[in-house]
């Protein structure tokens, strides 16, 4: 056991990851360059066929450019109200503990189901949040969301945001607090205002944790399925699609596997990009 | 020993310093708790559609206009969404349940010698091992959806509870490992010296000097695999195909019909599947941002 050093204790963990992630990852390669049969019947090689058709899929330009939105507009979004919120729930005030327990649970939630609420809410007809909207004077009468692709998409991005903030706060809380409360004092008793002890005290000092969550935060949302699939999965056409929602439509409604492995080689080797930038970037694992 | 470890822990961060700014944080603070109400109301409120949903007849909960509150409170809703047309619910909790225990207890089978060792020992490889554990917390089922689904078709275990276990517990394992082995790290080599010094007692060491230092990590990992597998959606959508077969996030959607869709059963199904792992995840949220982050943000 001593002679073979860690191979017995690391060996379970990299079993694991072999079969489960790196096997399925070179399969997905080796299946985008073969050509099946609606049933899964390998007819043989394809060469790029299957990337070829990708390329020349008509909404494909569509289909990009709302992945650009989704990722940017929804990181983006979370980022900036996840800041504020972080420094509020920082400040000792009676009933901090609740708010932030209140904040974990679109954490915990299932996303479809959450996604599903909202669905739900804001149908034309019978939504409550519509209902609430005319009651509260923000609409004249109940709009049908969830019935064209573009307020579809939208309402989806804000989903979105809503369950990326938990995470997203909790993270720069954990960065706040990392700072040590001297320095601020310090910058108080020098004459220095909020804002500029902010900028040029918290912010740098939030640059791991910031550059954390974006980073994770843009490997979950591009990689977002549950959502835009609840939402905007019944609006027929490509309208409201990311690469990620293209993908399953291939899977489940083409029954194309070959192309959506193509699709996925794509994506996957996209997220291996963001993966590289979050270790050169963060250098995680400092303790090392 | 560990009293005084555990102990010191939770009490010495805030005696130490006591000074005005930081304790009273804003200068109003019902003012404040005012905003954290409302905050609190904002991020909950979706679950109490849910809830007050999950109460309304059907007739009611179709109704135009909506009402906030159920004409008449309907808790048959609880018993009805048992046995419909649409999904077999019992079947579907039980998938979700033992998807998520057997995935809990292979990772932690599978996580807690790696963490162990990486945390005591250093070894030629060690970084690369990490980071590999790294990379795949990254990556998701999502990604690989279609390379898994055809790995399992070939292996002939697809529509298995078999294949979504590996599936859950290969995308958490980083998770486990990443908290369990800063768990370890933390403990006082001292320790590991006196439970091999003598033979007789160092089982006893590691059960009572060990094991409650690193419980919390242990229980941490444990309830985050089990939330997330709880949780899982998209890998189980493309590889369970049987409807018995498929877990309650998968089988909530097949309430929503193009046509109708019984929203009553929709959101009782959405509180069985969202009050358990709001609870245990309340229990560890101080840990998850370690976990998550790879210690980048402590």
């Amino acid at each position: 056991m001593r002679r073979l050093g860690p191979l017995p204790w690391l060996a379970p963990v990299l079993l694991l990851i072999a079969g489960v992630v790196l096997f399925p990852a070179a399969y997905m390669g080796w299946t985008s360059l073969r050509d099946l049969s609606e049933y899964g019947i390998d007819r043989g090689a394809a060469g790029l066929e299957n990337y070829r058709n990708l390329w020349e899929f008509p909404d494909l330009g569509r289909i990009l450019f709302n992945t650009v939105v989704w990722v940017v507009g929804v990181v983006g979004s979370t980022v900036l109200i996840s800041l504020g919120l972080a420094q509020f729930l920082n400040k000792a005030f009676p009933g901090r503990r609740i708010v932030r327990l209140a904040v974990i649970v679109p954490w915990a939630a299932s996303v479809v189901m959450t996604a599903t609420v909202f669905y739900y809410g804001l149908d034309a007809f019978y939504g409550l949040m519509n209902q609430l909207f005319v009651d509260i004077g923000i609409l004249d009468k109940p709009y049908g969301f969830t019935k064209n692709a573009l307020s579809a998409f939208v309402v989806s991005m804000v989903v979105a945001v809503f369950v990326s903030l938990p995470f997203t706060t909790y993270t720069l809380l954990a960065g706040l607090q990392a700072i040590p409360s001297e320095v601020l004092e310090a910058a108080e008793v020098d004459g220095a205002s909020r804002w500029r002890s902010y900028r040029h005290i918290v912010l740098p000092n939030l640059r791991a944790a910031l550059a954390v969550a974006t980073i994770i935060n843009i490997i979950n949302v591009f990689n977002s399925l549950p959502i835009l699939r609840t939402i905007t999965g019944s609006i027929p056409g490509y309208e409201a699609d990311t690469t990620t929602t293209l993908i399953f439509k291939y899977i489940q409604t083409e029954r194309q596997v070959d192309t959506a492995s193509a699709l996925s080689v794509v994506n996957f080797g996209l997220v291996l990009v963001i993966i590289l930038v979050y270790l050169a970037v963060v250098r995680p694992m400092q303790e090392d | 020993m560990v009293d005084v470890l555990s102990r010191a822990e939770g009490t010495e961060v805030p005696r130490r310093r006591r000074t005005p700014g930081k304790k009273s944080g804003g200068r109003r603070p019902w003012l404040m708790a005012a905003g954290g109400a409302v905050i609190a109301l904002v991020f909950i409120a979706p679950y109490l559609l849910m809830l007050v949903g999950s109460f309304k007849s059907r007739a009611d909960i179709l109704g135009v206009p909506p009402t906030y509150l159920p004409e008449s409170w309907h808790p048959h809703n609880y018993v009805g969404m048992w046995d419909t047309p649409e999904t077999p619910l019992p079947y579907n909790l039980v998938s979700t349940i033992v998807i998520s225990v057997c995935a809990t207890l292979l990772v932690l089978v599978v996580a807690m010698p790696a963490a162990y060792y990486t945390a005591r020992h250093r070894f030629p490889g060690r970084l690369a091992f990490l980071l590999l554990v790294l990379v795949t917390q990254m990556l998701q089922p999502t990604v690989l959806a279609a390379g898994l689904y055809r790995e399992f078709l070939t292996l002939g275990i697809d529509d298995t509870w078999l294949a979504m276990i590996l599936v859950n517990a290969a995308f958490n394992l980083a998770f486990a490992v990443w908290i369990m082995h800063s768990f370890f790290g933390g403990v006082p080599k001292e320790i590991d010296e006196a439970a091999t010094l003598d033979g007789a007692s160092r089982l006893k060491i590691l059960r009572h000097v060990m094991l409650p230092l690193v419980w919390p990590g242990i229980v941490t990992a444990i309830i985050f695999t089990f939330v997330a597998s709880w949780n899982e959606f998209a890998a189980s959508l493309v590889i369970l195909t049987t409807d018995k077969n498929q877990p309650l996030t998968v089988a909530l959607t097949k309430f929503v019909g193009q046509y109708e869709t019984s929203w009553q059963y929709v959101f009782g199904v959405s509180i069985v599947g969202i009050v358990p792992v709001v609870i245990l995840f309340a229990l560890i949220e101080k840990r998850l941002v370690a976990g998550l982050t790879a210690g980048a943000v402590k």
